[in-house]
């Protein structure tokens, strides 16, 4: 009951402020279109399908990076909920610190996830195919990923104090790693040190879920993780965020 | 037969302390050994200067820290098993813990569905509370559009949707205009009825009048306790205040003629405490012939009481 009141207020919220709305469907749009349009004459895929072009490669990253967005602007509202108060009246509740974390971290994901979710419906735009199958699976793999971005997200923001010191965290952590997990060019071209960070980074592991997925394994692309090996890093980097939240709330009554 | 003192108790404070540790590696000792005795069903007040402890034993009744020396019972149950204390508790704090982007209801309903609520019943107490708060035609607003004052009868309502058996406050009438600070008491003083008990913490004298008892609080010690009419009776009879060009010279004065007033100089003012203070008025004046502009006597105020066990003003300032 408590989880699912505490998540039924994150969507409630987000639906009332209408610039959170816009700002959440129109980002990764714009940057889409424009970085994908600007980098398309210039890319070629390593090793790739030569029809390939920067706009449909691009997709599933910005997919991922709708995601980003949308979970860090959901794990704000934690700070907000402690500078303007709501928090401390849910913390002398007789609820469960878990449940206060599941609640926020399933909202946020719940809402992340919705923005992803209608971005994959332009799938076709970017010359992606999408049936039945492959569609849901995505939005599977876009579930897990939106739990552990949105946790992430959540173990900094209990932390930080300020709306800004959060968003210098989150810049400095979530957006090379965004930057670092294929999303935006593969670890194929890259040199080889830059290859090795990618290579550890969980996130790379996301996005090729999400490659695997959308395009199953006849022309996923080179140089990813295996499908295996990509959905079980996903899951496990999702449980162990929140094992993280878990263990940042314990402890501090605040 | 005496009824069981532990069930006669709301909150029983042993020897709290608590200290802040400071970035410099400095403490701040904030409550240093407080022990108080709350019995079930007072409305029971925490006077004191802000900066004094008030807001950080607030904290520690609320669950929200715990006390770092002695131990705090409420309802018999130890605040160590803070989820057993919990359910018992409806805590107001001083700042708003409404969601502004919700209604009236939806903050209700959420406040329900954190304290186990659901279903027919949770309905039924929300539209008791709408009612009996006059908040039935708010129903449907956002917080947002709210005054201060019914806010705050919103968080009221909210703390006390589940029936709790203590009602904590942190300096309920900060922030209201004196209309909504009478309409607060009064729904304070309508929870006698029901047998709730209310704690709460003011830096208003006003206020501590209108609790059944209170307690002195001045750095994070016990000053003194009980009502508020045994603890003017402290002071013998009358405060009487002198002012005039040059008080030092006053004090002097007075002091020389009249040994026995013990009179005090009090931010620029000279005061003593006398029974039937009225008589001396003439006595006083004559015997200073234009060295006095006013005269004051006045019943003494919970503020008196406060600086004659501190030495203190209440509000602000050595004297």
């Amino acid at each position: 009951m408590a989880v699912y009141t505490l998540w039924k207020r994150e969507l409630v919220r987000f639906f009332r402020q209408p610039s959170r709305i816009a700002g959440a469907a129109g980002s990764p749009l714009i940057f889409w279109v424009l970085i994908g349009s600007g980098l398309s004459g210039s890319f070629r895929l390593p090793g790739g399908r030569a029809d390939l072009d920067y706009l449909e490669y691009f997709f599933p990253g910005t997919m991922v990076l709708t995601l980003l967005f949308a979970a860090i602007f959901s794990t704000i509202s934690v700070i907000e909920d402690r500078n303007q108060g709501f928090l401390q009246g849910v913390l002398v509740a007789p609820v469960p610190r878990a449940a206060i974390a599941a609640g926020k971290v399933l909202g946020g994901a719940t809402l992340a996830w919705l923005q992803s979710v209608i971005f994959l419906a332009l799938a076709p735009l970017a010359g992606i195919r999408l049936t039945l199958s492959s569609a849901l699976a995505a939005a599977g793999v876009l579930a897990i990923l939106g739990v552990a971005l949105t946790a992430v997200g959540f173990a900094f923001a209990w932390k930080v104090d300020s709306v800004q010191g959060f968003h210098a965290v989150m810049n400095l952590l979530l957006v090379p790693m965004w930057l670092l997990s294929g999303a935006f060019f593969p670890p194929s071209g890259a040199p080889g040190w830059l290859a090795a960070v990618m290579k550890v980074n969980p996130l790379t592991y996301g996005v090729a879920a999400l490659r695997w997925a959308l395009y199953g394994p006849a022309e996923a692309g080179t140089g990813l993780p295996g499908p295996a090996a990509a959905i079980a890093v996903t899951i496990v980097a999702a449980v162990v965020a929140f094992g993280f939240d878990l263990l940042v709330m314990r402890g501090s009554s605040e | 037969m005496s009824p069981d003192p532990l069930s006669s108790s709301a909150v029983e404070a042993q020897g709290v302390e608590y200290s802040y540790r400071s970035r410099k590696g400095g403490v701040h000792k904030a409550l240093a050994g407080l022990s108080f005795r709350v019995a079930s069903g007072e409305v029971f007040g925490f006077l004191g200067p802000n900066g004094g402890g008030k807001t950080t034993l607030f904290r520690i009744l609320a669950t929200l820290a715990s006390p770092q020396g002695g131990s705090v019972r409420v309802f018999g149950t130890d605040l160590k098993m803070p989820s057993a204390v919990r359910r018992q508790l409806g805590v107001v704090f001083q700042n708003p813990s409404l969601d502004i982007h919700l209604t009236v209801r939806e903050n209700l309903l959420h406040q329900g569905h954190l304290y186990g609520l659901s279903g027919r019943d949770l309905e039924t107490r929300i539209g008791t509370a709408l009612e009996r708060f006059g908040l039935t035609e708010r129903r449907d607003q956002r917080a947002l559009e709210l005054s201060g004052g019914l806010r705050r009868r919103v968080e009221i309502a909210k703390a006390l949707l589940h029936s709790p058996r203590l009602l904590l406050l942190d300096e309920p009438s900060t922030g209201l205009d004196p209309g909504a600070r009478r309409d607060l008491w009064s729904t304070l003083e309508g929870l006698r009825g029901d047998g709730v008990t209310v704690l709460l913490t003011t830096h208003f004298m006003e206020e501590g009048d209108r609790c059944d008892r209170l307690a002195l609080i001045d750095r994070g010690a016990l000053v003194a306790e009980g009502s508020p009419a045994a603890l003017k009776e402290e002071i013998g009879g009358d405060v009487v205040t002198l002012t005039g060009p040059d008080p030092e010279g006053l004090l002097r004065d007075l002091s020389a003629r009249f040994p026995d007033f013990a009179p005090e100089l009090r931010d620029g003012a000279v005061r003593l405490e006398r029974e039937r203070g009225h008589e001396l008025v003439a006595r006083l004046i004559e015997a200073l012939p234009g060295r006095v502009d006013a005269v004051t006597v006045a019943r003494p105020t919970l503020e008196d009481v406060f600086l004659h066990r501190t030495g203190r003003r209440l509000y602000g300032g050595e004297s």
